[in-house]
């Protein structure tokens, strides 16, 4: 047994782990049941812990083949975007939809469905999935394609259908490593929308919301923008190799803080702080896409910041119409508890595409807690505003849901949960996560 | 002279998950490879993807280290004479098996010694022929003294320990190098399930990292983690009315 946790440290299970190098032996595995493919661990609750029989799929890790003319990549499911990155962007090809740290394997990416900076164009990780490969109940292994039902339960399925073994993922091409960035400093929560509606075109946009400010800037935001650099934009150094960036020093948060350290004068603190800085190199940049894509990277083990006790992340998706009264509620509610988070990030999403999709037509907010009751009543709060504007839930960051919440707002879980229990799923593949929400 | 990135490796005991992390090592540096181990179609995979990810050229043949008799006719049919040659070939086998069936004993000893042993004979032959050539041979720190808990296993990696260490002395004067790796705990399929301490433990990617740098620089003797020197250094001390008297 080992005490296993998802990135935000909490919870912590005593799991069953194993480590198959075939799918001889992965199949042993499954057969026992109530089983949990793992990858890198970066989902922050317990979407990857199954306390009798998770499954790490650290030894799937090797590039299969790749299509120089349409960009398709073909990959076991423990390969990490980093890798692909490290591979194929001195080639001029860079992953279509990547989250917010390279650090995450291909099959928790399309578990998750997760989704970037440039989903209300792009769409979420699904757009760039050709086929997935996946071991059944049975230990068989099948090829689903976009049209399969396998397929569309899969993306975005959490792990809960089967184990991911190998799938082809389309890469986009790019002309340099580099995103020419624009930073719109918005005053408050309108602004901030309008930055983003006005901004529809801009392959990349994202905001770090300040939620520890009340009253007029309520909602302050620095809205970045972002597109590929072409190289003639680039300086004259940088531009005989594109793709070549500065190589980052690897910083580490060595100790836990002490779990007090982040307490609302900290927060208000460096949340003002962030945003005077932000709103002073306000304008456009060139930046390296390391920095513009996963600044917190760079900081091994940033999720130490929170303590011992961990954290626990919030977020949401809203739909268009009601977004800005919904965010203007949740502000409301982060702000007068003095609670809040050193990154708060808003977002304009398309519209949903994958059947379990989380991202919908509207604003999603996500921010870190540190765990403690405080913040799980807050965030109990925060779920009822959520439902009250018609919005629902990402699992990839979700902890501490309950499972009638979920089912209330977003009734897709239902359907899901039916079909597993229909085909046999539910006893063959289970998380912490799907007992606790009833999957 | 060997070292240069255009050199050629070739990678005895491939499966091994050592050898799987110098091939990537190695790769990424540049090296062309020959993957050779048994059942080489299934090394596919991996050469595919050290293909893809690095840019190299590399070749998979069927390799029984055990099938000494076979060995020269192996190297005869490899597309060229490399200018490396890694052997990871090693079988860690059970020690209490070991003792109660001399067949198991064999294989341990034949794994580890003799197939080794030849087939890089064999090798230094033909380097010396053409003039140039390293070796690099995984050994063990079980090597350094028999105890035991391993002491089959042991017996035979410091008969291998014994013959690098031979065969860098007759070559002390050139034209083969000859290096000797003693990894300590590795973490991979051998040590599976074993209850090992994380600060003496290397990774695979570590092993690598310490086999690339040996090769680059011209060691003789690598420890992949110094520690293990000190360990080794203290229970090789020991006198043995005493080290008899203990479990280690």
């Amino acid at each position: 047994m080992t005490a296993l946790a998802g990135w935000g440290r909490y919870p912590r299970i005593d799991c069953a782990i194993a480590a198959p190098r075939d799918e001889a032996a992965l199949a042993a595995l499954i057969a026992r049941g109530g089983a949990i493919a793992r990858g890198m661990g970066r989902a922050y609750g317990d979407s990857a812990l199954s306390a009798t029989n998770t499954i790490s799929m650290r030894h799937f890790k090797r590039f299969r083949a790749f299509d120089p003319a349409t960009g398709v990549l073909e990959a076991e499911a423990g390969v990490t975007l980093a890798e692909i990155i490290e591979t194929f962007l001195p080639r001029g090809w860079f992953p279509l939809v990547t989250p917010g740290t390279k650090f995450v394997s291909l099959g928790g990416a399309i578990a998750a469905d997760v989704h970037g900076k440039n989903h209300h164009g792009a769409g979420s990780f699904g757009a760039c999935v050709e086929w997935i490969e996946l071991m059944g109940a049975d230990g068989a292994v099948a090829r689903a394609t976009r049209d399969d039902d396998r397929f569309r339960w899969t993306l975005g399925g959490m792990g809960l259908t089967g184990v991911i073994l190998r799938a082809a993922i389309r890469l986009q091409p790019v002309a340099s490593g580099w995103i020419a960035q624009t930073t719109l400093p918005a005053p408050d929560l309108a602004a901030a929308i309008e930055a983003f509606e006005a901004n529809m075109d801009a392959p990349y946009s994202v905001a770090w919301i300040d939620c520890a400010t009340s009253g007029a800037a309520r909602g302050r935001s620095l809205v970045m923008l972002g597109r590929h650099a072409a190289p003639e934009a680039l300086p004259r150094a940088a531009r005989r190799d594109p793709f070549a960036v500065p190589r980052r020093r690897l910083r580490r948060l060595p100790i836990d803080l002490p779990s007090g350290a982040l307490n609302p004068l900290t927060l208000r603190a460096f949340n003002a702080a962030y945003w005077w800085a932000g709103a002073r190199r306000a304008g456009a940049a060139l930046v390296d896409w390391d920095r513009y894509f996963y600044p917190l990277d760079a900081i091994e083990g940033w999720n130490r910041l929170y303590g011992r006790r961990g954290f626990v992340q919030f977020q949401c998706a809203l739909p268009l119409p009601a977004a800005r009264e919904g965010l203007d509620a949740l502000l409301r509610t982060i702000a007068a508890r003095g609670a809040g988070s050193f990154l708060a990030v808003l977002k304009r999403f398309g519209a949903q595409e994958g059947r379990l999709s989380f991202p919908m037509e509207g604003y999603t907010l996500a921010l870190d807690f540190p765990c403690n009751r405080e913040s799980l009543n807050l965030m109990q709060t925060l779920d009822r505003i959520t439902a009250d504007h018609g919005g629902r839930f990402y699992l990839a960051k979700d902890a501490r849901l309950d499972a009638a919440t979920l089912h209330a707002t977003d009734p897709r879980w239902s359907d899901f949960a039916e079909m597993r229990r229909r085909t046999g799923l539910a006893e063959a593949f289970a998380s912490a996560q799907s007992r606790r929400l009833a999957l | 002279m060997s070292g240069a990135v255009e050199d050629a490796v070739l990678i005895l005991g491939a499966r091994s998950d050592i050898a799987r992390a110098c091939a990537q090592r190695l790769a990424r540096a540049g090296h062309p490879l020959m993957l050779a181990a048994r059942d080489a179609a299934t090394l596919a995979g991996d050469a595919e993807d050290l293909k893809l990810r690095h840019g190299v050229a590399v070749t998979c043949h069927d390799f029984d280290a055990l099938a000494t008799g076979d060995h020269a006719a192996f190297l005869d049919a490899l597309p060229e004479l490399p200018e490396i040659a890694l052997c990871a070939v090693g079988l860690m086998g059970d020690q209490a098996e070991s003792q109660r069936d001399p067949a198991a004993a064999i294989r341990v000893l034949r794994s580890n010694f003799e197939g080794p042993a030849v087939v890089l004979s064999l090798l230094a032959e033909r380097f010396e022929a053409r003039g140039s050539g390293t070796i690099v041979g995984i050994s063990s720190v079980a090597g350094e003294r028999g105890r035991a808990s391993n002491y089959v296993y042991g017996a035979a990696k410091a008969g291998f320990t014994a013959w690098l260490s031979g065969l860098r002395n007759r070559f002390g004067r050139g034209p083969v190098r000859v290096i000797t790796v003693l990894p300590g705990f590795v973490a991979t399929s051998m040590t599976e399930g074993m209850d090992l301490p994380a600060r003496l433990t290397a990774q695979p990617e570590e092993v690598a990292e310490a086999v690339y740098r040996a090769i680059r620089h011209r060691r003789d003797v690598v420890w992949v983690r110094p520690v293990w020197r000190v360990i080794m250094a203290i229970i090789r001390a020991l006198p043995e009315p005493i080290f008899k008297k203990t479990r280690l």
